[in-house]
């Protein structure tokens, strides 16, 4: 057993762990913080994708251990005082979910990408989530929603 | 799945990443970014009985400008790489082929180091590191040594650090002004590991190619240069003619496998046209 | 976040934002994998890492004595239940036993050899490796026409054969056709092998602590009212002690359409124990223990003239079952038997299908489940056929399809296509995809050499869908029904729920249904609940799949409202003191005819159907309807879908520059739904079309393993896609609703494929096979050459 502690959507934890337990099995079975799926075993799919230190990472391919000390965003967080994030609002507004097991990871790889580029274009927003697989939308209107949740931030900020 | 169990250790210094290394037996495995490993660990391709996570070495992170060359801790992220100004400025090659490595999320955990110590010929750095001729700065329990690119890939998934060795850091030589440079991928996926791909350095003076280096990804069990190619580019004219002829060598002295993906001569015509495009997109033809 | 609409507006044919949309987007979902319950264990599989193999010893004693671990089954212990197939399509039909724990064999590597059970799963999978088993290596059969040859090893020894069965279906008479013909193209095509990749992967918990010995299962899937049925028959678990639920549910596209070994061990396994057990799969074990798609031999013949008249079409497939039977396995190439002709008119008409036993994993039904097959291998041949005409292959199809004056139209199939307009959809499709402009732009670069050739492919198909009637159900020998029910209640304080049997798992039939049912009773859109997936409080149900929803539970919905309303109209007659037939109702509200002020509004009727205090003579409290909804026939949805790919004749890459798609699936009832499910449809069509295959060794094992070789594209391989609609409402039922679930899906993949080889066919090229691959294109353009084959 290992001695980690870590942040969780604002909430601070210290735990005993396991070395191999990964972070989206602590997440999930230790936290309760379910909101965050597994989708395979080899990191394609990009469905437990969460917010580590601010950037998008594979939950699924980092260790509890490795993640000692630093801060998790999740799905479950990412609302801010109970209000949807612009990426979230977009998501609803272009029906850019369908089944919604994607929809947490591509949601946050979404914001990492509008955080590395506010004003991506349409093959940017494409290569910026090929990390994340979706198997129902045939990604256009996710597309659409992160084309609109740029635009939706970028006003904000003006 | 889930990982078979292992210990842990998270050592602060190289030095004491050496000593757990060595202290724990031929089972014992360096822990990077763990964006290759991890998956082998989940699918039970792997049974390390230690970890020792070289990912909050100081020393092993960050890239710094050395005169001649980039130094570039072994465990800087894909995307510290990839947004450096200094990697931008100087090694462009890099910077370009890294933006091809897997997708963003990995980027942020994936390594530089990694990358190579994992010694992959269907990796996209290898092929690059190969071109460069990038040095590599190994720490063991006798102390560092310095092994050359072209001596550091042995065999597939295999180099020749030594199991109880640690990659500290790579020396990528500033080439100066006049190199082009250009990184062809091709795979079926955005996601798939390359068919291949070609790593691609020439220095252009007027109206000749005055030298060029081309690394091939995925053509082989190490990554490649196209060392034919490379000749028939010394001194020829910078013409779309020239460059063809050259790379119609490209595939001379590789041995690429046959895959799912692709079959071996299909992967040696791909080196051919692939080598010739990125070759004329370095030269800026 | 619920969308409101306007008093008075129409919900119905309005954008409405999805009502299922808030907690999949913050995380508050109720997946099968999130439960923990107290006491919970966790089950994991041995699987046979062999395709073929006898079992002459499995002991778990070792791993019995492993960390955690509770207990170990093997097939001595569960082997006795098996899985049922419900679709035996001949009455000579091979159908051996699939036992849910295999017994003295394996057949395909995946097979289920023993249990472990632990009280937590990296206990359970730790086990796996200590329970010892022996198997002695028999010959894997792995493909099709091998497996039908004489002296094959066989995958069922005690059944003689590898042949599962043959079924026929012919009309007109094709022979006929073909001895008039002035032209026949032969062509085989290959259905490559899929893998569905419904995002969540499998997953089944089940609770042995209920009320009076009922035992609760939760299950990743699409048809949790035919997983009780079966899970009753197979276990023998009394029916009315079960309760499914299908909570969350990830995906689908055919993939949960089943019952499943492992809902049936968990339901054995947690009456044994008497604690809850869990198992999810990963996504590895799935692609090996979840059904594939697909998997056809198809070799297919178009008999015309020369001047371009279609006479006949004759189609004889092979298809692969795998080593058992799931429920549906060997009825689904049937889906397509009706569908070879497609939009066409002809005189001989043939199906002959062939299922074959092979050791791999099962297949069964996949997006669109047999149609796909029957529309590629036409649409293609179509293609083939224009080719040898010297016809253009838009005009070779419109010369044979049905007019639209036609309709309706009785196919050679033996269908009554009710409606449709193949002109309007084509004129619109070929207007937004510039058909001529492309066109033209092709010939240049055919003239000019271009390495990057241009090819346009085409694809004008029909589907039945809205499965189904159920008397034709009989007929094909399939032996359940096709209704779907619905409840409406309109609550004390005039709120709605709205219960269906229908199971959506990311179709949105929350938001549709209540759409559906605001117009019908006139109360608004976000007062109503929809209540699904759950067999306690939806009894009765026939579950999604088949784009079947909304032509049967959608009009199941629309017609218990209405008789709601007729309900409420008698109350509401009491109350004003007038006939029944004086009441006019609309928005919500009836009137007393030619008396303003007089009125009442459907909630304040609710609440008098509440109290009963003053009900008239013969109407029971409360106020609910329901309906239970078996379609007379199919609906016929169709669609023209263009695709122009530009192909590397270098490297044999392929781009698709373009892909337009006019789909008429008469009206609609949510059009950003239905936006939503042709864009996923086109993405797993054009999947197949270029990038996915489930490929097998010669000794059986799966080497498209994982998601690192099983190529399912991401953002970055599709292209944006221009899509519309023509609206010709179906008249077989009240919506006008057709079905748009499986259309993409279905049209996508000859389209694509047609524009590869259009590209390619001046270079002698006449197919690819799929996925079309660099790899296979360029060796493609090699042989054609005459080079390196």
């Amino acid at each position: 057993m290992t001695r980690i502690g870590i942040t969780v959507d604002g909430v601070r934890t210290e735990d005993d762990v396991e070395p191999r337990l990964l972070l989206v099995h602590y997440l999930r079975e230790r936290l309760g913080r379910v909101g965050t799926p597994i989708g395979c075993d080899t990191s394609n799919c990009g469905a437990c994708t969460v917010l580590m230190d601010g950037v998008s990472v594979k939950s699924c391919a980092v260790l509890t251990v490795q993640a000692d000390g630093s801060e998790i965003t999740t799905i479950q967080g990412l609302a801010a005082g109970g209000e949807w994030h612009p990426v979230q609002q977009a998501f609803h507004e272009e029906h850019g979910l369908q089944c919604g097991y994607c929809t947490p990871g591509m949601v946050l790889a979404a914001v990492d990408l509008l955080a590395n580029n506010p004003d991506p274009s349409e093959q940017e927003i494409r290569e910026g989530l090929e990390g994340n697989l979706c198997r129902c939308t045939g990604y256009q209107n996710i597309v659409k929603a992160v084309q609109s949740a740029a635009r939706q931030m970028q006003e904000a900020g003006q | 799945m889930i990982p078979a169990g292992f210990d842990y250790v998270r050592p602060s210094s190289v030095e004491d990443a050496v000593a757990a290394l060595a202290g724990g037996g031929e089972d014992a495995k360096v822990l990077g970014g763990g964006q290759s490993f991890l998956p082998l660990l989940r699918l039970r391709m792997a049974y390390p009985s230690l970890l020792v996570d070289v990912g909050r070495i100081a020393e092993m992170r960050g890239i710094r400008d050395d005169g001649d060359a980039l130094v570039i801790g072994a465990m800087t992220t894909h995307h510290q790489v990839l947004t450096d100004a200094l990697v931008g400025e100087h090694t462009g090659l890099l910077a370009a082929a890294t933006a091809t490595v897997a997708d963003p999320a990995v980027r942020h955990r994936g390594t530089f180091g990694g990358s190579l110590a994992h010694a992959d010929p269907a990796g996209d750095l290898p092929a690059v590191a190969l071109a460069y001729g990038v040095q590599l700065v190994v720490a063991g329990p006798g102390g560092r040594r310095t092994i050359d690119t072209a001596d550091f890939f042995v065999d597939y998934l295999q180099s020749s650090m030594a199991p109880d060795e640690v990659l500290v850091e790579v020396r990528v030589p500033k080439l100066g002004a006049g190199w082009g440079f250009h990184y062809e991928k091709f795979q079926r996926t955005a996601q798939a590991w390359a068919l291949v791909g070609v790593a691609a350095l020439v220095k252009r003076s007027n109206g000749t190619i005055e030298e060029a280096r081309v690394g091939l990804t995925n053509m082989g069990s190490t990554p490649v240069r196209a060392a034919a190619t490379e000749a028939a580019l010394a001194g020829a004219n910078a013409t779309a003619e020239a460059v063809a002829a050259a790379a119609a060598h490209a595939a001379e002295g590789t041995s690429p496998t046959s895959d799912l993906h692709a079959a071996a001569d299909y992967r040696e015509h791909l080196a051919r046209v692939l080598t010739r495009r990125a070759v004329g997109a370095a030269a800026g033809i | 976040m619920t969308d409101t609409i306007e008093a008075g507006a129409k919900a119905v044919g309005a954008p409405l934002r999805r009502k299922e949309d808030a907690h999949l987007l913050t995380g508050q979902t109720s997946w099968t994998d999130n439960l923990q319950l107290p006491g919970m264990l966790h089950m994991a599989m041995l699987r046979s890492p062999m395709a073929h193999a006898k079992v002459t010893r499995v002991d778990g004693s070792a791993a019995l004595a492993r960390p955690g671990v509770v207990a170990v089954y093997t097939g001595a212990d569960l082997g006795s239940v098996s899985i049922p197939c419900v679709w035996p399509v001949t009455p000579d039909m091979v159908a051996p036993a699939y036992p849910i724990v295999a017994t003295d064999e394996v057949r395909y590597a995946g097979d289920v050899v023993a249990v472990v059970v632990a009280d937590s799963n990296a206990h359970a999978v730790d086990a796996l490796e200590a329970v010892d088993v022996e198997y002695e290596p028999l010959p894997a059969v792995v493909d099709m026409e091998a497996a039908l040859a004489d002296g094959s090893p066989l995958v069922h020894a005690d059944k003689g054969t590898n042949k599962c069965y043959y079924w026929e279906f012919t009309g007109g008479d094709y022979a006929a056709a073909a001895a008039k013909a002035e032209v026949i193209v032969k062509r085989r095509f290959i259905q490559q092998r899929l893998i569905p990749t419904a995002m969540e992967p499998r997953s089944v918990v089940c609770s042995p602590m209920g009320a009076s010995g009922e035992i609760t299962l939760w299950s990743a899937t699409q048809v949790p009212h035919i997983v009780r049925v079966l899970l009753a028959l197979s276990t023998g678990i009394p029916e009315q002690q079960i309760r499914v639920i299908a909570p969350d549910v990830g995906g689908g596209f055919g993939s949960k359409l089943e019952f499943y070994r492992e809902e049936a061990i968990a339901a054995l396994v947690a009456g044994r124990l008497g604690r809850p057990v869990k198992w999810t799969e990963s996504r590895s074990e799935g692609y090996v223990s979840t059904i594939h798609g697909r998997d056809q031999i198809q070799d297919i013949e178009a008999a015309a003239l020369r001047d371009g008249t279609l006479l006949g079409i004759k189609a004889d497939i092979k298809a692969d079952m795998g080593a058992y039977l799931q429920i549906i396995t060997p009825g689904t190439p049937l889906l397509g038997a009706f569908m070879y002709n497609g939009i066409y008119k002809m005189e001989g008409y043939h199906f002959g299908a062939t299922g074959v036993f092979t050791t791999k994993t099962p297949t069964d039904a996949y997006r669109g489940a047999g149609r796909p097959e029957a529309t590629f291998a036409l649409e293609r041949i179509m293609d083939e056929l224009a080719a040898e005409l010297g016809m253009e292959p838009l005009e070779l199809r419109e010369k044979n399809w049905i007019k639209h004056e036609e309709f309706p139209y009785t196919t050679i199939a033996g269908l009554e296509y009710d409606s449709g307009n193949y002109e309007a959809a084509t004129a619109r499709a070929k207007e937004l995809f510039d058909y001529d402009g492309l066109r033209r732009e092709q010939q240049e670069r055919r003239d000019r050499n271009d390495p990057v050739q241009l090819g346009i492919g085409i694809s004008t198909f029909t589907e039945m869908c809205g499965l189904a009637p159920s008397r034709i159900l009989s007929a094909l020998n399939y032996v359940a029904g096709g209704w779907e029910q619905a409840t409406v209640r309109v609550l004390p304080t005039g709120k709605v729920e709205v219960v269906t049997g229908s199971s959506p798992h990311g179709q949105g039939h929350v938001t549709a249904w209540s759409q559906i049912a605001a117009d019908a009773l006139g109360v608004p859109f976000e007062d109503i609940q929809v209540i699904h997936g759950d067999t306690r409080s939806s009894p009765n149900g026939m579950d999604t799949y088949g784009s079947r929803s909304l032509a049967v539970g959608g009009i199941a919905v629309l017609r218990a409202a209405e008789r709601v309303v007729d309900k409420a109209r008698l109350i509401a007659a009491h109350q004003l003191e007038c006939d029944p037939g004086d009441l006019e109702f609309t928005g919500g509200t009836f009137r007393v005819k030619g008396t303003p002020g007089a009125e009442t509004t459907i909630q304040a009727v609710a609440f008098e159907a509440f109290t009963a205090h003053n009900l008239p003579d013969g109407v029971e409290p409360t106020l609910m309807a329901d309906s239970t909804v078996d379609p007379d026939t199919f609906s016929y949805p169709h669609g023209t879908h263009l695709c122009a790919v530009e192909v590397d004749t270098e490297t044999g890459a392929t781009r698709i520059r373009n892909y337009t798609c006019v789909d008429d699936i008469g009206n609609v009832v949510n059009p950003m739904i239905v936006e939503g499910q042709v864009h996923g449809g086109l993405a797993q069509g054009i999947a197949q079309a270029l990038f996915e295959e489930a490929v097998y060794d010669e000794s059986g094992n799966l080497v498209t393993g994982t998601m690192v070789d099983y190529l399912v594209p991401s953002a970055a391989d599709l292209p944006w896609f221009t899509t519309d609609r023509t609206v010709t409402p179906a008249t077989t039922n009240p919506l006008g609703v057709k079905g748009v679930g499986e259309a993409g899906a279905i049209a996508s993949t000859p389209a694509v494929v047609n524009a590869v080889v259009d590209a390619l066919r001046p270079l002698g090229v006449t197919d690819v096979q799929m996925p079309c691959s660099p790899h296979r294109v360029w060796r493609a353009i090699q042989t054609a050459n005459g080079g390196a084959a």
